[in-house]
């Protein structure tokens, strides 16, 4: 939808994901440098680590391309 | 009801910020719309100026409420693949029947709801009893999934069922009263990219560790050698050949052909987000690309329920148990967990800090996005189909968007409340989805024949719908007093209450068009005139004859059917 000065849905959800590709990202090197002493099924795969740079490539490419001013 | 006494997850800090972050955004939302939600078009109908993309993920992520994640998931533990059937058959034909067939009436007739159509079609008797009938079912089925969601944060994650309530209750109030139609919309996108980043990795992960869909399938048949749980057609030749104990009939006709079709086709909660699409063909291709998802839901949701047969259970032994078998062991103090805790016990299995959080958050959003549908939905047919048509039919837009606001306030109360009596009636869950499904069902059938046939009166349109309606309610009360009645409904003393659910409808619908067809034959129909822009042979329709042929809605409605088709035949 177009409405003059409103703000894009995928603008939100850009910047939503980006804060939480941070959080996860950050979650994941963490866990990383210093294991859990249980670790989970799989732990090996470090799936915080490419979950959370998915998130912030997501949230980086919708924050940018909808950002406030841009026409889109 | 009775809780476990330990919960299944432990947050961290890092979770716990990913679900205030989602909070915030969703509030935040609601706070930035309502400098844009002026007028009743906009409170009831965002301005009828949303994308395709944007009306059709709020389509189905308007779905996505209920016990759709957890319950769905529990159920394909249960059953299997054949669970896989609602989200196929159970929807993809009807979405594209809506798409291709009936929106083009709604949409011209610009009518603002369903009860509103039938007024068009059939006259203020036929709106009075659809609106009244949804308007109760609405708010009763919000305040079951607030109930249902309290439960499952209560068991998953020990919080306080009340604090879940009214925490979540009033995040949708206020996100729902200051921007209306438009907020919930916004919110539902949001909603639905959270709800598949959340849940896809149980599934990536799952298949990681099972050694991909085959090793998946060798190790539950390896489990359960004597049942058949990846097969979705080869076992319903008869009852008692799959664990759901229903047949193709059921699932064809019932399910495909009758709760799906009056479902997907006249539920004004999903209805409404694709009328609010900014023209014609954005409001056909809606529920296309809201089918095309649909397809893939079942990785996010059915897979998981089969990761845990062939991950979590030994052979010939399920680690999973129903609910009475829980309660059951609970009574002496062991604690087993239920069916619909598969996903959040995967979820434990794969997921860490961070995950843990976005995975909680999905569930969240979806028990949210379907109570914010509900309470839009429940505002806008009280607001127009009922309080302006029934109490004050002169007032001004501005007192109506007022009334919208405080009716969103009224219809969570009053959902709480429900949730309170859920609290102490436990099978209220099971009655009130049976209310739901006979309700929609005859009334597919009253659209259907007022949109496809000129001859349908307005006398005929309402008792078709008040006989399938009393019907169906006849029915479950014959079979709830006596047991046996079911092979009379359902064709089949196997038949188990699933079967008895889509064959009841089945019933309903066929009466309702009976019923439907006589009386208007008896009855004298309206002219032409009174019908332009309603019935099928006296609305023009738009040509899109001039668009290249991927921008055409019929090009993609053929490419989804395909796609179903395919699919289908995969998993035979």
């Amino acid at each position: 939808m177009h409405r003059p000065g409103m703000l894009s849905i995928w603008f939100f959800i850009g910047v939503l994901l980006l804060a939480y590709g941070i959080l996860i990202l950050g979650a994941g090197i963490y866990e990383y440098i210093s294991p859990p002493e249980h670790p989970l099924v799989l732990a090996e795969l470090h799936a915080g680590i490419w979950w959370g740079g998915l998130l912030i490539a997501m949230g980086l490419f919708y924050s940018v391309k909808f950002r406030p001013g841009r026409n889109n | 009801m009775q809780a476990a006494p330990s919960h299944l997850l432990t947050l961290s800090g890092v979770d716990l910020a990913i679900i205030i972050l989602y909070f915030l955004a969703v509030l935040g939302i609601g706070f930035y719309l309502k400098n844009y939600t002026k007028t009743g078009e906009d409170f009831f109908l965002a301005g009828r100026e949303m994308t395709a993309w944007v009306a059709g993920l709020s389509f189905l992520a308007a779905n996505l409420g209920s016990l759709e994640l957890m319950g769905w998931a529990g159920n394909a533990y249960q059953y299997g693949i054949l669970a896989a059937h609602w989200y196929w058959i159970g929807a993809i034909p009807a979405m594209v029947f809506l798409a291709i067939v009936m929106i083009p009436f709604y949409y011209i007739s610009k009518t603002h709801s369903v009860p509103g159509y039938l007024k068009l079609r059939y006259g203020e008797p036929a709106r009075a009893l659809s609106a009244i009938s949804f308007g109760l079912m609405t708010v009763l089925m919000s305040g079951i999934n607030m109930y249902a969601m309290a439960v499952v944060l209560k068991v998953v994650l020990g919080w306080d069922i009340y604090f879940s309530i009214w925490v979540s209750s009033i995040t949708v109030a206020l996100y729902v009263t200051l921007g209306g139609l438009l907020s919930a919309i916004f919110n539902e996108v949001l909603q639905f990219v959270l709800i598949w980043l959340g849940a896809l990795l149980i599934s990536i992960i799952g298949l990681i560790e099972a050694g991909g869909w085959n090793g998946m399938v060798a190790r539950i048949h390896a489990n359960f050698p004597a049942q058949n749980f990846t097969h979705a057609w080869s076992t319903l030749g008869s009852f008692q050949d799959n664990p759901m104990g229903i047949n193709w009939v059921g699932i064809v006709f019932g399910l495909g052909a009758v709760i799906s079709m009056g479902y997907w086709t006249t539920d004004f909660l999903v209805v409404q987000r694709v009328i609010a699409a900014k023209d014609l063909r954005a409001a056909k291709l809606a529920p296309l690309i809201g089918a095309a998802f649909k397809m893939c839901v079942p990785f996010i949701v059915i897979l998981p329920g089969l990761l845990g047969l062939a991950m979590l259970d030994t052979p010939g032994h399920h680690f999973l148990v129903g609910g009475e078998a829980a309660a059951d062991a609970l009574s002496h103090g062991q604690v087993l967990h239920t069916y619909d805790e598969v996903l959040p016990i995967m979820l434990a299995r794969y997921c860490g800090p961070g995950l843990m959080g976005l995975g909680i958050t999905a569930l969240i959003a979806g028990f949210m996005s379907g109570m914010a549908g509900n309470v839009s939905a429940f505002a806008t047919v009280w607001t127009y189909d009922i309080y302006r048509a029934m109490f004050r039919k002169n007032a001004t837009d501005a007192h109506y968007v007022s009334m919208g606001r405080w009716c969103t306030i009224g219809g969570v109360l009053v959902s709480i409340g429900t949730a309170y009596l859920a609290l102490h009636a436990h099978s209220i869950m099971d009655y009130v989805q049976e209310l739901f499904s006979f309700f929609i069902a005859p009334l597919f059938g009253t659209v259907l024949l007022g949109m496809l046939w000129k001859r349908a009166t307005s006398a005929g349109g309402f008792w078709g719908l008040l006989a399938g309606t009393s019907s169906a309610i006849g029915m479950w009360a014959w079979v709830k007093t006596t047991p046996l009645a079911v092979q009379y409904i359902a064709l089949s003393p196997a038949a188990k209450p699933m079967a008895e659910n889509m064959f009841r409808a089945l019933w309903s619908a066929l009466i309702c068009v009976t019923v439907t067809v006589v009386v208007s034959l008896a009855t004298r129909p309206k002219t032409e005139a009174e019908l332009a822009g309603l019935v099928y042979g006296c609305t023009e329709i738009p040509s899109e004859g001039h668009l290249p042929l991927w921008q055409r809605p019929i090009f993609w409605a053929g490419v989804v059917s395909a796609a179903f088709v395919v699919i289908q035949i995969i998993f035979w």
